[in-house]
Order: C-alpha cells, then sequence, then structure tokens
C-alpha cells in the first residue's frame, strides 16, 4: 500500500490540437502515450495501468486500445466522461496505485474531429438527448447553456461584460501557451459584438470542437523520485454525479455537496488556492464553479468577476493556459486539460506565464450534458511537491 | 398576437427548388409513445403506477422509484418557461434553414422541465406557458409552449406552421367531387384559406348537381380522375402533380354486404380497386412529386389525406368487404406514410364513422354529416394530426379497440 | 363454284374492289360502359395495366394486361346473354356456329329521327318503308339501325342520361319480333350502348330486343361505328367473338366487306 498523500501526477502531455484532423483517435492516444515515455523516460513496458477518456474510439474502447498500443497492463478503465474524465481518471489511478494494483498509470484523453464528427458525437451522445434535446434545433450544448446562461443572468443580474472579463483574461493566458488554437488577442468590443450563436451566448462564449489529447502519468513519489521527473501532488479529489436532480434547471453543480470535504482532507481553505483551472466549456460554468466551490456565495460571481482580475498574474488566475475557450476543446482531452496545465504550473515545467509562488491549485471537471445540464462534477486540488 | 401569415410570393422558376431534409428523427422506443400520442393530438407523459411520479424525457423505469409500470397520460401541459433563446446557429441542417429558430426550457407543473419549441407569442421568460406536443417534419413527436391564452393568427406562427399542415394559400386535390363528402370538403378547405381546389371527377356521364354548383367557384377546378383507370391517374398526375400541396383522397366505394349476402367478388373487387388499388394508384402517381415539393416555400407541399373507415380497424361484418377494402387501405397507406416521412408530408389517415349517405341509410344514427367530417378533416390539417376519428361512433369504436381490439371483434360478430 | 367466288374475292379486295370498314371503337378506359343502379351487378370498364414497357420490369419488351366485362365497347351480345335465352344450344361465345358470324348486312338509316328524337323508336312501318325502296330483308342478314350516335365522342353526350335514365335510340317491341318472326336475321346491331332504347325497360316486353332476339337464338351487336359507310344493302359483315368458355358475349372487332 501507499499513502494517499504519496501518490503523485507527472509527464503532463499535450499532443497539439487542430480544428479537424483525417486522424482517428486511436492516433491521438498513441500520440499521447509515446509522449508519456518520452517525457518520463519509462520503457512501454513499465506502463502497467491505463485509463482513456474519448468519444471517438468506437467501436473501440480502452481494451482495443491495448493491442493497437501493444501495451500489457494489469489495471484498465474506460471513462468516456467528457469534462469530468480528466479528474475521475486521476481518482480512479490514485487508487490503483495506492492499493498496489498498478506502479504507473497513464491516464489520457483523446478525440479526433472530422469534418461531420461534432454533429455525428452529439447525435448518438445521450438517449435523452435524441429524443429531447437534438429534435429542437439546439443541435449541441449550445442552446442547453444559453437556457442557463439567461437565467442565470436574470436570477443574478450577471452581464455580458461579467462573462467577457473571464473571456478575454483567458485569451490574454493563453497567448503564451503554444497549443492554444487561439492566438490572438480579443477585446471586449470583439467579444460583445461576437455574432450571436443562441442568446445570450455569442460566437465567444463557445468553445471551438477539435481534435487532440492530454495525458499524465499517476506513481507514487518515491517512483518519481527515482526516475528524476518533477511531479505535483494529489491533495485532495472529489466526484460527484446527478446532483439535485430536483433543481428545475441548473444552477449549481456537485461541487456544493463535496467542496467541505475537498478542503478538508487537502487541509486548506479556498483563500489557499492561487490558480483554478475551472471547466469552461461557456463562462457561466465558471461563475458557478466560483460560487460552488466556495469562493464567493451563491450569486456573487458576478460581484466577484468584477472585483478580481484572472490573467496569471491576476487576483485570481483562471484557466492559465487558456482554457478550453482559447485553446480548444478536443473532445475527451478537453476533461484533462486543466488538470495537465495544473501538474505543469506546480511542477516547476518551463512555463511562459507561470503563476507566481503557485503552491495549490484547484482543477474542475464538469461535464455529460445527456438532457438539460451537466451530469458530471469533479475537482481536484494538486500542490507543488514542497507544499 | 402573431403576424399573420401573408401569401407567399410566387415561386423563382429559375431557382432549383429546396429539398426537404427533415430535423433528427431518431427516437428511443420509450420516446415514441410522445409520437404515438401527437399523432392523435394528445400530449401524453409517462407517468409512474406506482408513485405518480410524472417522467420526462421518456425511459424505461420510474426515475423515482424505479417500477418499470409507466403509462402514457395525457397532460395539462401548463409551466413555467424557466429561459427562453434564438438558435442562431445549429449543427442540423433542417434548422441551420430555419434560423433563428426560438425554443425554451419549461417547468412543467407536473414535474418535469422540458425543452420546447417555443411560440412566438410566448414570453419572454420567465412566464407561464402551455405545452403541447406536435409531430415535426420528421413525423415524430415534440413539444411546444404556446401562450396560456389564444392570441390572434396563433396558427400562423412561422415555427408552427412546420408543425401543421394548414391549408391557407395552398392548393388541394380531392379525389372525388361527387360525393357530398367532396363537396363539404372542398367548401370546407377554400373557406380554410386554400389558393385553389382541384376536385376529380371520374365517369362524367353520370351528372352531379352538387359538382356542378361547387364548379361554380372561383377557387374550384375540375379535373378529370378515376382512381380505378391507370392511365387516368398519371394523366392528372402529370398535369396537376406538382403542383398539389394537399392531397385529400376522399374516392371510395362502399358496399353494404358481407360475405353470404352477395354472391361473387364484382362488388369487393370494385371497393378494392377504388379504396386500395385507387390509393396505390394514386401514391404512385402523386407521391414522388409531392415528396420533392416539401420544403418548396412557406407553402409548399404538406399533407395526403386518407378517408379510411372505422370499419378499418375491426371488420364490420355487415359491410364485410368494404371493411376488408379499408383495412387494405390502412395498411398500405402506413407504408405511403414511411415512404412520404422522409420528406415531411404528412400521411393523415380518417377513420369516420358511418357517414349519413346513401349506403347507411338504414343504420340508425348517430351518423356523421358531410360538412362535419369535412371540418375534422380540416382540424386536422390545421393541428398537425395524424390519425383523425370524427364522430361519436368512431371515438367509441376507438375506445373499445384500444381497450382490447379482441372483445371489439367479439362484439361486432355478436 | 365457290372456290372461285373466294379466289375472285381475293383480287377484290387486293384491287380494292372490295374494301374494308372497321365498324368497331377503339377499346379505350374512356369508353363509357353501361350503367346500372350501384346495387347491381357492375361491368367492369376497360383497363389497361402496363406489365413493363422495356424498363425493369421487362427489359426489351412492352406488354399490358386489360381487364374488362363481356359486355365492353363493341361488343356481341349471345342469346345466353338474356333470361329468354338461357336454355338454348350453342348459345353461349364458345359454341355460337362461326357460319352464323359472316353474313349480309341491311342499314338502315335512322339518323335524322334520331337527332330529332333521342328516343327515337325504329317501327315496324319504319322498316317496310325501307324494304320499299331496298328490297326485302333476306333471311339471315344482320340488320344495323343506323342512328349516328357513334358520331356523339362526348361521352356525355353519348350516355344522354338524365334523372329518368337514358335516352337513345332503339327498335320498338313489334319491329323486333317482326325481324325475328317475319325476316328471320341473323342478329340486330346498334351504334348505341344496347341494342335496345335507352327507355327500353319501359316497353313490352322490357328490353324487346335482347328478349325476342336472344329468346329465338340470335344475336346482337352494340357500339359499333361507321355504320354512315356502308350501304343499305349489299355490305357483308365480320363478327366473330372470342371464344370464351361459356361466354354471354365478348369485345370484338366488326369488319364489314362493300362494294367499291
Ligand atoms: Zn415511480
Amino acid at each position: 500500500m501507499v499513502a494517499h498523500d504519496d501518490v503523485v501526477v507527472t509527464a503532463p502531455v499535450t499532443v497539439p490540437y487542430s480544428r479537424y484532423s483525417v486522424r482517428n483517435a486511436h492516433w491521438f492516444c498513441a500520440q499521447a502515450l509515446a509522449g508519456l515515455l518520452q517525457s518520463s523516460g519509462l520503457p512501454k513496458s513499465e506502463i502497467d495501468g491505463l485509463c482513456v477518456g474519448s468519444f471517438t474510439l468506437a467501436p473501440d474502447s480502452a481494451i482495443g486500445l491495448t493491442q493497437h498500443l501493444g501495451v500489457t497492463v494489469r489495471w484498465l478503465d474506460y471513462l468516456p466522461l467528457g469534462g469530468a474524465c480528466g479528474v475521475v481518471a486521476l481518482r480512479r489511478a490514485l487508487r490503483a496505485v495506492q492499493s498496489g494494483d498498478a506502479e504507473v498509470v497513464a491516464c489520457i484523453g483523446a478525440d479526433t474531429n472530422h469534418v461531420d464528427s461534432f454533429r455525428q458525437t452529439l447525435e448518438s451522445f445521450s438517449v435523452f438527448a435524441r429524443d429531447a434535446v437534438f429534435p429542437y434545433g439546439s443541435g449541441g450544448p449550445n442552446a442547453s447553456f444559453a437556457f442557463l446562461t439567461a437565467y442565470y443572468m436574470r436570477l443574478y443580474g450577471a452581464t455580458r461584460e461579467d462573462f467577457g472579463k473571464i473571456c478575454i483574461a483567458q485569451r490574454d493566458n493563453a497567448l503564451a501557451y503554444p497549443n492554444a488554437l487561439f492566438k490572438k488577442p480579443l477585446s471586449m468590443r470583439e467579444y460583445l459584438e461576437g455574432r450571436v450563436i443562441a442568446d445570450p451566448i455569442h460566437l465567444f462564449d463557445c468553445v471551438m470542437p477539435c481534435a487532440g489529447a492530454e495525458g499524465f502519468l499517476v506513481m507514487s513519489r518515491r517512483r518519481a523520485e527515482n526516475l528524476g521527473l518533477p511531479y505535483a501532488r494529489v491533495r485532495s479529489t472529489c466526484e460527484r454525479h446527478n446532483a439535485f436532480p430536483e433543481d428545475p434547471i441548473q444552477m449549481r453543480g456537485g461541487w456544493v455537496l463535496d467542496r467541505d470535504r475537498l478542503y478538508g482532507s487537502a487541509g486548506i481553505e479556498p483563500c489557499d488556492v492561487d490558480f483554478v483551472q475551472t471547466y469552461d466549456d461557456y463562462p457561466v460554468m465558471s461563475a458557478m464553479q466560483i460560487e460552488d466551490l466556495g469562493f464567493c456565495e451563491k450569486g456573487a460571481a458576478p460581484e466577484f468577476i468584477r472585483r478580481h482580475t484572472f490573467t496569471t498574474e491576476g487576483s485570481f488566475p483562471i484557466n492559465t493556459c487558456g482554457g478550453q475557450l482559447s485553446v480548444g476543446q478536443a473532445g475527451c482531452a478537453a476533461g484533462f486539460l486543466g488538470l495537465v496545465e495544473s501538474i505543469r504550473q506546480l511542477s516547476g515545467r518551463n512555463l511562459a506565464r507561470p503563476v507566481p509562488n503557485a503552491r495549490f491549485g484547484l482543477a474542475v471537471g464538469y461535464g455529460m450534458i445527456t438532457y438539460d445540464r451537466g451530469l458530471c462534477s469533479a475537482a481536484a486540488i494538486l500542490s507543488r511537491a514542497d507544499a | 398576437m402573431t403576424a399573420p401569415f401573408t401569401r407567399p410570393k410566387r415561386k423563382n422558376p429559375v431557382l432549383r427548388t429546396r429539398l426537404p431534409l427533415p430535423p433528427p428523427g431518431a427516437r428511443s422506443r420509450a420516446a415514441l409513445g410522445l409520437s404515438a400520442a401527437a399523432a392523435m393530438g394528445k400530449f401524453k407523459l409517462q407517468v409512474c403506477e406506482a408513485c405518480r411520479c410524472v417522467q420526462y424525457p421518456p425511459r424505461e423505469a420510474c426515475g423515482s422509484c424505479l417500477s418499470p409500470r409507466l403509462r402514457w397520460r395525457e397532460q395539462d401541459g401548463f409551466g413555467e418557461l424557466l429561459a427562453d433563446t434564438q438558435v442562431h446557429l445549429s449543427q442540423e441542417p433542417y434548422f441551420r434553414e430555419r434560423a433563428p429558430w426560438r425554443i425554451g426550457m419549461v417547468r412543467l407543473d407536473a414535474g418535469p422541465t422540458v425543452i420546447v419549441h417555443l411560440h412566438s407569442a410566448c414570453g419572454p421568460a420567465p412566464c407561464r406557458v402551455r405545452v403541447g406536443a406536435r409531430l415535426d417534419k420528421a413525423g415524430q413527436g415534440v413539444l411546444i409552449g404556446f401562450p396560456v391564452d389564444e392570441v390572434a393568427n396563433m396558427a400562423d406562427d412561422r415555427q408552427l406552421r412546420e408543425m401543421t399542415c394548414d391549408p391557407k394559400f395552398r392548393k388541394v386535390l380531392i379525389t372525388d367531387g361527387k360525393t357530398a363528402v367532396g363537396q363539404a370538403l372542398a367548401r370546407t378547405i377554400i373557406a380554410a384559406g386554400a389558393d385553389l381546389v382541384w376536385v376529380g371527377q371520374a365517369e362524367p356521364w353520370k351528372r352531379s348537381a352538387g359538382l356542378e354548383a361547387l364548379s361554380a367557384l372561383p377557387q374550384v377546378a375540375i379535373v378529370p380522375l378515376d382512381l380505378t383507370d391507370s392511365s387516368s391517374v398519371v394523366e392528372a398526375a402529370g398535369s396537376i402533380g406538382g403542383r398539389v400541396d394537399i392531397l385529400i383522397n376522399n374516392a371510395e366505394v362502399h358496399r353494404t354486404y358481407g360475405i353470404s349476402a352477395r354472391n361473387g367478388t364484382d362488388a369487393a373487387r370494385l371497393e378494392m380497386d377504388v379504396n386500395y388499388f385507387g390509393l396505390l394508384r394514386l401514391a404512385q402517381g402523386f407521391g414522388p412529386a409531392m415528396r420533392g415539393r416539401a420544403a418548396d416555400g412557406a407553402a409548399g407541399a404538406t399533407a395526403w389525406v386518407n378517408l379510411l373507415s372505422i370499419y378499418a380497424l375491426s371488420n364490420f361484418p355487415p359491410h364485410g368487404t368494404f371493411s376488408a377494402s379499408k383495412a387494405a387501405a390502412l395498411s398500405l397507406s402506413q407504408a405511403l406514410r414511411a415512404e412520404m416521412r422522409g420528406s415531411g408530408i404528412r400521411v393523415i389517415n380518417v377513420f369516420p364513422g358511418p357517414i349519413d349517405d346513401e349506403w347507411n341509410q338504414p343504420l340508425p344514427p348517430p351518423k356523421l354529416a358531410a360538412e362535419a367530417l369535412a371540418k375534422s378533416v380540416v382540424s386536422a390539417l390545421k393541428d398537425g394530426v395524424e390519425d383523425v376519428y370524427p364522430g361519436d361512433v368512431a371515438q367509441e369504436w376507438l375506445a373499445r379497440w384500444e381497450e382490447n381490439p379482441k372483445v371489439l371483434e367479439r362484439e361486432l360478430t355478436a | 363454284m365457290a372456290a372461285d367466288s373466294l379466289v375472285l374475292l381475293a383480287a377484290d379486295l387486293a384491287g380494292g374492289r372490295v374494301r374494308v370498314v372497321d365498324l368497331t371503337h377503339t377499346l379505350s378506359p374512356d369508353f363509357p360502359p353501361i350503367v346500372l343502379p350501384p346495387e347491381c351487378g357492375q361491368s367492369w370498364p376497360f383497363r389497361q395495366e402496363e406489365i413493363s414497357r422495356y424498363d425493369d420490369r421487362g427489359s426489351g419488351w412492352y406488354w399490358n394486361n386489360f381487364s374488362c366485362g363481356e359486355h365492353t365497347g363493341t361488343h356481341f351480345d349471345a342469346p345466353a346473354h338474356w333470361i329468354s335465352g338461357r336454355d338454348l344450344p350453342n348459345g353461349t361465345t364458345d359454341t355460337v356456329p362461326v357460319q352464323n358470324l359472316i353474313g349480309p348486312a341491311c342499314v338502315i338509316d335512322c339518323s335524322a329521327e334520331s337527332a330529332a328524337d333521342a328516343d327515337f323508336l325504329l317501327t315496324v312501318e319504319f322498316l317496310e318503308r325501307w324494304e320499299a325502296r331496298h328490297g326485302r330483308i333476306p333471311t339471315r342478314a344482320w340488320v344495323l339501325m343506323r342512328t349516328d350516335w357513334s358520331k356523339r365522342t362526348d361521352p356525355v353526350a353519348y350516355q344522354n342520361l338524365d334523372e329518368t335514365g337514358q335516352h337513345t335510340p332503339g327498335p320498338s317491341s313489334e319491329a323486333v319480333r317482326f325481324l325475328v318472326q317475319e325476316r328471320d336475321v341473323m342478329g340486330f346491331g346498334t351504334e348505341t350502348i344496347g341494342t335496345d332504347a335507352g327507355q327500353a325497360i319501359h316497353l313490352k316486353p322490357p328490353h324487346p330486343c335482347h328478349y325476342y332476339m336472344h329468346g329465338a337464338g340470335r344475336y346482337g351487336l352494340q357500339c359499333l361505328t361507321n355504320l354512315d359507310q356502308l350501304p343499305p344493302t349489299g355490305a357483308i359483315i365480320i363478327c366473330p367473338p372470342l371464344k370464351m368458355l361459356k361466354g354471354s358475349g365478348s369485345p370484338l372487332r366488326v369488319l364489314a366487306l362493300v362494294p367499291g
């Protein structure tokens, strides 16, 4: 048995994103695994656990990948949980290493994006979406989040400028991140004038579906140190599915149920967190996560946003690599993006824009809008090795 | 109020006719219950027999107590519009062509939150709405949020018109203008705003005073059409098939014999020749052009109506061969519906009880007046309903049939 | 001698000295059939359904199925058609002696009278006046009543129905009896739908032409055309029905040989 505190995450890997790709998801998984091996210096035979999140592997799942990639593992998991799959993969891998079921677990989120694959993914996303959302022309989550955003704005007095402030800050962060698809600064005027997609959602409130992969390794601290790998420690994690089903419309996530335990087992308070990687498929979700994870009261996010700045040097750094809004949403890789960036920030990787003196980082997972709301909420607190 | 639908401009003959693209039509088996109810003009949701919990989206087991005993029950549809949006950009070609498209999220008083197509007279959120179910161009049930109170020109809502087959400004073919029903249909559909009504005339040497009076109306044109004659159907389809927006097949032969009351097959064959083969000939003649024009402007081809009979559900032995021919026609119309569905042309089946005509002379009342039947056909078009059971007798038979078709058969053979 | 006359006929046909006149309407779906009350059994109108036309149903050939009643278009009435002829020997289309199906034609021109009165009845007196001009109607002759009804190309005018039924010319009861009993004719032909007048149900007996002709084993021809191209006497007609088992009648092609 390895102590919970002694499991670490390392080897953050990103397979560069592209708007469309002729490659399939297997290609991106292979590139991610190759990156993990290269980054860690481990031979493939040392990887004895594999956890994959993907929507576009069909008809394969993780098991088909083992043969495809030529890996022999004693622990395997497949988590097509979209925006939550990174944190959930970390939680699963952590328990595997802790219990000795595996020593080195490769966690990979990868998806491809062909010209029509986004529509096809939507079409087959869930039975509820096929029966009760897709026929209404929303054609994806835009409309669902238009509802949430409109309701949130009405209820709590948020303005488009509030959401714009987050988006603009993230774009600023992205300018220094080499894998971001959006490399042009974004002004408030451009944000406000972006074409309307489903009001009140406009162009710059939406992520761009793309192809890409993210990955990291989970292993014991001793193993990482023996390999000489810089790492981040996993201080606390949580996941919650289908929280508050009685809410008529989603104005809060499952974090509300888990945040006390989350901070408690990490031994910190929200004010100790140095940066947050929100799950930013739409800026309204960043606002909700700021509330639900205890940085302000419910409904106070608009005021919080007006009070803070969100770039890496800001008073409340958010999505320090640009987040999905500026990097792109590569399917399940989007659920890994915040974690991978957190590992980079906390393990002293060579970053163009590090968060100064970051000791604790919070990475949030959210996703699976199978009908009218995201069903999964998850979060992980990581820390620097010496924190 | 809703902006009234005005006469669409004449089509530019140089431009390509837009191809019909249905909205997403895939549904789980559970969700088809919503379509089945909408097809009959009803808004039903699954209700748990064990805990009364109302379910949505449709599912296999109660989301509350896990009981699989879910029954589709009619809903009043009242609820609160929580949020609404205009979708300007959709991944789905059908909605891209029709953007912006207004939808809403409604918390039903009955419990669940539903996503609905939103009538333009609703809202903005928050406000009270009434949710109803309609069939969309894919022929599947969808929910629509309506204003609680009736507003002017409600039926003219652009999105609602996609779900209905309103005769306003449309061109209609009524296949038999000689019967009282055909004449009532023509007058009723003209009153509903149809631009042009072709009425079919077979055997012109058999005069019909009603048809002669009808043909004096400026909207009416007589077209030679004999459903027993393939060449006649081909000719009519060739001359007007590319312009018919609504086809109402009311031609029927009704003889009042069982099996032993009439030797031979001539009467039964004539019934089949018109009631069944006539429909087949019409479908082959008029179907392709109508399918091709299902997205042809704001008042393009939209519906195909078959006048069947309640006897199509279960045989009425005194009219045994007629019942059989209508059952055959019902079966064929289901095939037609399947072939039309991809285009968005709605196939409407009308199941009247005994019509007040010479063939039902010996039957006791209640019998359905031609005008009442015509009214129900036009209502079905306006509501976009797929199956219509006009009149008290039809309603009663339907109730019995839905309850237990085998018992109904016994009742009818008693 | 008989052989010589056939050789002569062949030469006359080839040389155009004997013309062949077609007395037949085209069988088409538009040609009106007899109208009976709807509760009666109904004769099928002529219908054609394509089997294939050089297409996927038969790539190299064109053909149709057709359907119709025995009494459709230009057609032949056998004695068994009527109750009065039901027990006669050789009374159906398959048994009618073929010798009877070729014979001289007497054409009685009633066109002016029919134009003036759609219910015109051909009387004995009218026949006697005709004989006074053209000679006695020979035994075994086919008597054809010319009314020019076939020139009514509009089916409505051809049927000529009103609320009292059909109004078309035909023979009187006495005239039919005269032709059968006094002249021993082979058959009676008309241009209308029915060898009897449109209102013949009100005659005594009803439908006398059907009643007496078929009761005596004689034949009927209906819906003939081109009778105006025949001389009053001197033509020979050829009118064999299809050889259908126990047929009561049959659509047929009626040809007339005319000197000229
Ligand atoms: Zn229940």
